[in-house]
């Protein structure tokens, strides 16, 4: 790519990833990986990409479409184990054999395509696969009433306004299905929520709401990994930011680093965008006047 | 940090989802308006048909009828289908009988021999399916065919004819029929005591689809496998928990009509899968999957009944029964695709 080559900020691509102990701030990161790839077939998904993801920070992945973003968070999630590299949680090498241990161990994934069943109700989804049970043996039942009043308890304490927790999943709009799903992993301790493209299918009032239950996410000490090709989405809520292209790692930058424009055009890969911009712009004055 | 939000998730679609929200929850709602249509048209014209003698006879097969359609519900809403389910209950039933005539079981032990080879077979066919993805439409339908030639050629083999019988002499009989084939008297008719394993086991099954953990993974599994995966639900296990409920209702339905009748026909069930589906769908089943319920299906099955007793009571001829399915059939199929797009429709 030759737009990397000139990243702003200087070419500090991970200012705090040359050690391989604790980070910068002492803490042992929730999750990292080091030099982590992913090969499906021939397709080379995935190469030689070094993150950390800590409590109480908002890691946004940048990348266009096919960039990579989702096969990164599948190793994160546990659905695929990477080809190369490592993946550490809380400092130890992690061998996550299904999505299970990773949620096991607080790491809470809400997925691009598969969040939530759309023709069941808002609790049934809430709980799916950790319903909360009473009595014993063959006469053990979900607790319907409970898990109802857990969820709009959740939900109204998230300030999510969901009018009715019995309506299905497939009713609510696309923002408030991500919020449910957020306050979901929320309720069920995780200590890491992973969330990818959240917000790609929303508009832009949709979207807000959105970010605004990731601040809270975030304030409430996870650690919060933020996937997007939308950089006016990750800048006002990101504090890192780990910029993929292609299946490689173009670079993670603090917030300090990097001011919005420069994430833009990063994102764009710079001269591109540059070429784009002087094409276009050619071709204005005979529209114009 | 400042967040760009337009206020809280406002809510501005409040009126436009209220009853037909309220009427998706309910997917039994159609069966049971569709019932009693079908009870007022036939109670209309028909003294016997609305006599306490007529309800008793039309609720005969409704019952047998029922059992499967409810097992073959939770499997429609787990996302599957058994073509195998109406020819496993000819299979129990021979295995039964041939064990209890002619190999000197008693009705007990051979049951309980016929009952682990159904739960085999149901095992079978969700291991199948769920291991190598097939649609189970055609996995079934391979066990289906196999089935039918294994009954009708151990039968042909063991006897020279098409059919197995004499199961009145075989030890315990007596005591089994009343268990599953007698009858019982109520305002003066006999009804047959099938109906009330009928409610049982709708009352079971709503039970358990709607009150327990593996029911919310019934719905999920067939709502959305992948993302019931996701999130842990046991999958696999649940379908072919599943696939052994239905040939767990198989045999009890093979048990039931092998008992009544003494003997059975070496093609038994056949023909039968398709209704025990039509059923389920009258009952609010969505092919697809992830919706329907286990009372619509008993509903469904209970619609079946009626017209097919009460078409008699009406001195038609029973091809018209086979007009009215299809007419049914198309009416509940296209109600049920209303109910997915409004629900699966996506709102920004
Ligand atoms: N399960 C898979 N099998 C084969 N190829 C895959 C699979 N998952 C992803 N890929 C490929 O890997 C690349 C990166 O995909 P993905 O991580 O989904 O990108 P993004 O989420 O950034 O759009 C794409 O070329 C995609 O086709
Ligand atoms: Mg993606």
């Amino acid at each position: 790519m030759t737009g990397t080559g000139e990243p702003p900020a200087g070419a500090d691509r991970t200012p705090s990833g040359a050690g391989a102990g604790p980070g910068a701030d002492g803490a042992v990161p929730l999750l990292e990986t080091r030099g982590c790839g992913k090969t499906f077939g021939g397709v080379i998904a995935l190469r030689d990409v070094s993150t950390r993801v800590r409590a109480g920070e908002v890691t946004c992945v940048l990348g266009d479409n096919g960039a990579g973003k989702s096969t990164l968070i599948k190793i994160l999630a546990g659905v695929h184990p990477p080809d190369s590299g490592e993946y550490l949680v809380d400092g130890a090498p992690a061998a996550f054999t299904s999505p299970r241990d990773a949620l096991d161990r607080g790491i809470a994934t809400v997925y691009q395509d598969l969040a939530m069943i759309p023709l069941m109700s808002v609790w049934r989804n809430f709980f799916l696969g950790s319903e909360p049970s009473r009595g014993w043996g063959p006469f053990r039942r979900f607790d319907v009433a409970e898990a109802r009043r857990t969820v709009r308890r959740e939900l109204r304490s998230m300030g999510i306004d969901i009018r009715d927790v019995d309506q299905p999943v497939g009713t609510l709009s696309g923002g408030e299905r991500q919020s449910v799903a957020i306050a979901r992993a929320v309720y069920f301790g995780a200590r890491v929520l992973i969330l990818d493209e959240p917000t790609s299918a929303l508009g832009v009032k949709q979207a807000g709401v959105v970010l605004r239950y990731i601040a809270q996410a975030r304030d409430r000490g996870l650690g919060v990994v933020f996937i997007t090709h939308n950089p006016h989405h990750a800048y006002p809520v990101g504090d890192r930011f780990l910029l993929l292209n292609r299946g490689g790692s173009m670079g993670e930058y603090g917030k300090a680093e990097v001011t919005r424009q420069e994430l833009i055009s990063l994102m764009a890969g710079g001269a591109e965008l540059e070429q784009l911009a002087h094409e276009l712009s050619r071709e204005e004055p005979p529209v114009k006047p | 940090m400042t967040v760009k939000t337009a206020g809280p998730g406002a809510d501005e679609r409040l009126a436009s989802t209220g009853l037909a929200r309220r009427l998706l929850i309910r997917p039994e709602l159609g069966a049971v308006v569709g019932a009693v249509v079908v009870f007022a048209f036939f109670a209309g014209q028909s003294e016997t048909f609305r006599s306490v003698d007529g309800v008793a006879n039309w609720l005969d097969p409704a019952s047998t009828l029922g059992i499967m359609a409810v097992a073959i519900a939770l499997l429609m809403i787990g996302g599957e289908f058994d073509l195998s389910a109406g020819v496993l209950t000819g299979t129990t039933g021979l295995i039964t009988v041939i064990l209890a005539t002619r190999y000197g079981f008693s009705i007990w032990t051979a049951m309980l021999v016929a009952l682990a080879v159904a739960l085999l077979v149901g095992f079978l066919n969700g291991l199948i399916v769920v291991r190598t993805t097939l649609p189970s439409f055609i996995v079934t339908l391979g066990t289906f065919l196999m089935l039918q030639g294994i009954n009708l050629g151990v039968t042909k083999a063991l006897t020279g004819t098409v059919q197995v019988s004499g199961l009145r002499r075989a030890e315990g009989y007596e005591q089994a029929r009343a268990v599953l084939a007698g009858t019982f008297s109520l305002g003066g008719a006999d009804f047959r005591v099938a109906i009330l394993w009928w409610l049982g086991v709708t009352a079971l099954a709503t039970w358990v689809l709607m009150r327990t953990r593996p029911g919310n993974w019934i719905f999920a599994v067939g709502g959305d496998d992948r993302a019931a995966r996701a999130v842990g639900v046991p999958a696999e296990r649940t379908k072919i928990a599943l696939f052994m409920t239905t040939a767990g209702a198989a045999w009890l339905v093979g048990s039931i009509l092998a008992l009544r009748f003494t003997s059975v026909q070496a093609n038994a069930g056949l023909g039968q899968e398709f209704v025990y589906i039509i059923a389920a769908v009258i009952g609010g089943c969505l092919l697809t999957g992830g919706y329907g319920s286990a009372i619509g299906a008993a509903v469904g099955a209970l619609i079946f009944g009626m017209a097919d007793k009460g078409i008699v009571f009406l001195g038609w001829d029973a091809d018209w029964f086979r007009f009215f399915l299809g007419a049914m059939l198309l009416l509940a199929t296209l109600a049920n695709r209303l109910v997915r797009r409004y629900a699966e429709e996506v709102r920004h």
